[in-house]
């Protein structure tokens, strides 16, 4: 086993085009690191310089203690599952799992073996001699991902593996990958759109936007105390709400509201930041209310998804998540926003303060 | 009138019996030539947009020329031969063969090939077992095509002195018996059929089921 290391990463395809910046990362084994950004942050191409299928312009990729950096993709021992599966339609799909094994020039006894084994975990065995044309898209999913498990390889990139499914197989698929990725030794990267995967799935999360990583961490850290706006504002459904109010004093104005800010703030414009998830009703002793009349109420279920304009400012809305069993609409709406659950940019710097 | 023809094919079978064998040669070698030479070019061409636009430009450039212009062009130089019809039919079947070829890996979804990169496949390995098995069906059909051209066209070589079964179409002509001309066109016609039926299959054979031809 071996642990993957990237260093001082960049890739520019041109001048403008520089998807990946001096990226720094580790992954260990039994880690499973997730790629998260909006799209066009590079992390396809963070993948396709890990894998070797494109050359990085500056830095090194290392697996193991190995520099392959510079080594063709079949010198690197790893397994990548894509988005469009990319089955080889001519094969059957014993023969598409096999084909990773095949290279290495194992006896074909030992190659039936492996195949039996991945093939027995991933429930394939009824399909074993059907050619790809003739499976459905979640079949065809887990063929690709046999392909690459029966490899054991030193790395396994997965490039948004999901995301052809419909919702309901991607949430069963997602529990799969889960129980299967627990019995790998071997780092794991894995880019998704999908929050509720780069949640549930992973042991550390990379949010990336714009080339650069934003943010590095456990995916409870990273929802919980986000680096900074950007982040703050991609991760987390509903949106958090995301405020920017000038200071007066040590205070801010939320409308006809006054919120006290932490102290050894310095900027003097700041983000109020509150999940709709935090934001509730009032209860006795809260410190912070602000109030307001309710315009738009998204039933999602369990909750509603409320939105309200702030009293005093009519500019200033407020999302919050509420149970379902009330009706909210065209109310005015008291809510305490509790102070552990809010967070405080630099306007400026968009950095965390605090 | 066929009753005539085949008293004639009777008469003078070991005359049809050479032509055909000469026939067949002036299929087979420009065929060769240009599977030779067309195959790798046409492999080459796929992997590089400059050298396809270069020369599938000038192949079909080449193609407006008809193949009896070419013929007459290849006489002075190699005069009335067998060579001057094997050059004028090899430039013939290249364009089908090339074109085909070049299409065919063209529209291997690259995909594939970098799911196999990815993969660790070496690119020899991604050749013969992913990239050659998926283009194998058009490059077939590619070469059916130039076959049956060929096998038509061989019968021109006959207006250069080359022989072939082109030669009782040109007597028949100059003597104005249909009978003769019928006694050249029919083997053309039951060969190129023969060819088409043939290579056909074998593209049938060649592609795998559920795979869409491109
Ligand atoms: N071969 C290439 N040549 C030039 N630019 C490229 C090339 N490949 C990718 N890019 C650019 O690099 C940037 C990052 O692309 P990348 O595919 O890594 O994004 P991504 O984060 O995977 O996006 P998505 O979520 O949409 O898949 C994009 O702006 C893309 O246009
Ligand atoms: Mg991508």
């Amino acid at each position: 086993m071996a642990k993957l290391e990237l260093q001082n990463l960049t890739k520019a395809y041109s001048r403008d085009i520089v998807p990946v910046k001096q990226l720094n990362l580790v992954v260990e084994d039994n880690e499973f690191l997730t790629l998260v950004g909006p799209s066009g942050c590079g992390k396809s191409t963070i993948l396709r310089l890990i894998a070797g299928l494109d050359q990085p312009t500056e830095g090194r990729v290392m697996i193991g203690d190995r520099d392959v950096s510079r080594l063709p993709p079949g010198d690197r021992n790893i397994a990548m599952v894509f988005q469009s599966y990319a089955l080889y339609p001519h094969m059957t799909v014993r023969e598409n799992v096999a084909s990773g094994l095949k290279l290495r020039h194992l006896p074909v006894g030992d190659i039936q073996k492996r195949v039996q084994e991945v093939s027995g975990v991933l429930g394939l065995d009824p399909l074993l001699d059907r050619k790809p044309a003739k499976l459905s898209g979640g079949q065809r999913q887990r063929v690709a991902l046999a392909r690459a498990l029966v490899r054991n390889p030193d790395v396994f990139l997965l490039d948004e593996p999901l995301s052809n499914l419909d919702a309901l197989l991607r949430e069963q698929v997602r529990a799969d990958l889960k129980q299967i990725f627990a019995d790998q030794k071997s780092p794991i990267v894995y880019v998704t759109h999908d929050q509720t995967e780069a949640m549930t799935l992973s042991t550390k999360v990379a949010v990336l936007n714009n080339g650069y990583l934003q943010q590095l961490g456990h995916p409870h850290d990273i929802y919980k105390t986000p680096a900074n706006r950007f982040v703050a504002s991609f991760i987390g459904s509903p949106q958090m709400n995301l405020i920017t109010l000038s200071r007066t004093g040590n205070t801010v104005a939320l409308g006809d509201f006054s919120i006290p800010l932490p102290i050894g703030i310095q900027a003097a414009s700041v983000v109020l930041g509150i999940r709709p998830e935090h934001l509730r009703l009032p209860r006795e002793g809260d410190m912070h209310t602000v109030s307001g009349q309710v315009f738009l109420v998204e039933n999602l279920g369990m909750h509603d998804l409320v939105s309200l304009r702030v009293q005093g400012d009519p500019t200033l809305t407020l999302r919050a998540l509420l149970p379902a069993d009330a009706a909210w609409s065209k109310e005015n709406l008291q809510l305490a926003l509790p102070p552990e659950s809010i967070h405080w940019f630099d306007d400026e710097t968009e950095q965390r303060l605090g | 009138m066929l009753q005539n023809a085949y008293q004639y094919a009777l008469d003078n079978s070991d005359r049809i019996l050479t032509a055909l064998q000469q026939h067949l040669l002036l299929v087979a070698v420009p065929l060769a030539i240009g599977l030779l030479v067309g195959l790798p070019l046409g492999l080459w061409s796929a992997r590089s947009r400059l050298i396809s636009t270069v020369m599938l430009n000038s192949f079909n450039a080449l193609r407006v020329i008809p193949s009896l212009a070419v013929l007459f062009l290849a006489v002075p130089v190699l005069g009335l031969s067998f060579w001057s019809a094997v050059l004028a039919l090899t430039l013939l079947v290249m364009p089908p063969i090339l074109i085909s070829t070049d299409v065919a890996f063209r529209n291997i979804s690259p995909a594939i090939r970098e799911a196999a990169t990815g993969m660790g496949m070496p690119p020899v390995d991604i050749l013969k077992t992913v990239e050659v098995p998926l283009a194998l069906p058009v490059v077939i059909a590619g070469i059916k095509t130039a076959t049956v051209e060929v096998i038509a066209s061989a019968t021109l070589a006959a207006f250069v002195g080359a022989g072939g079964l082109g030669a009782f179409i040109v007597l028949g002509f100059a003597a104005y018996d249909p009978a003769i001309l019928l006694v050249g066109a029919v083997p053309v016609a039951l060969l190129a059929l023969l060819a088409e039926v043939g290579l056909s299959a074998v593209q049938r054979a060649a592609q795998p089921p559920g795979v869409r031809s491109a």
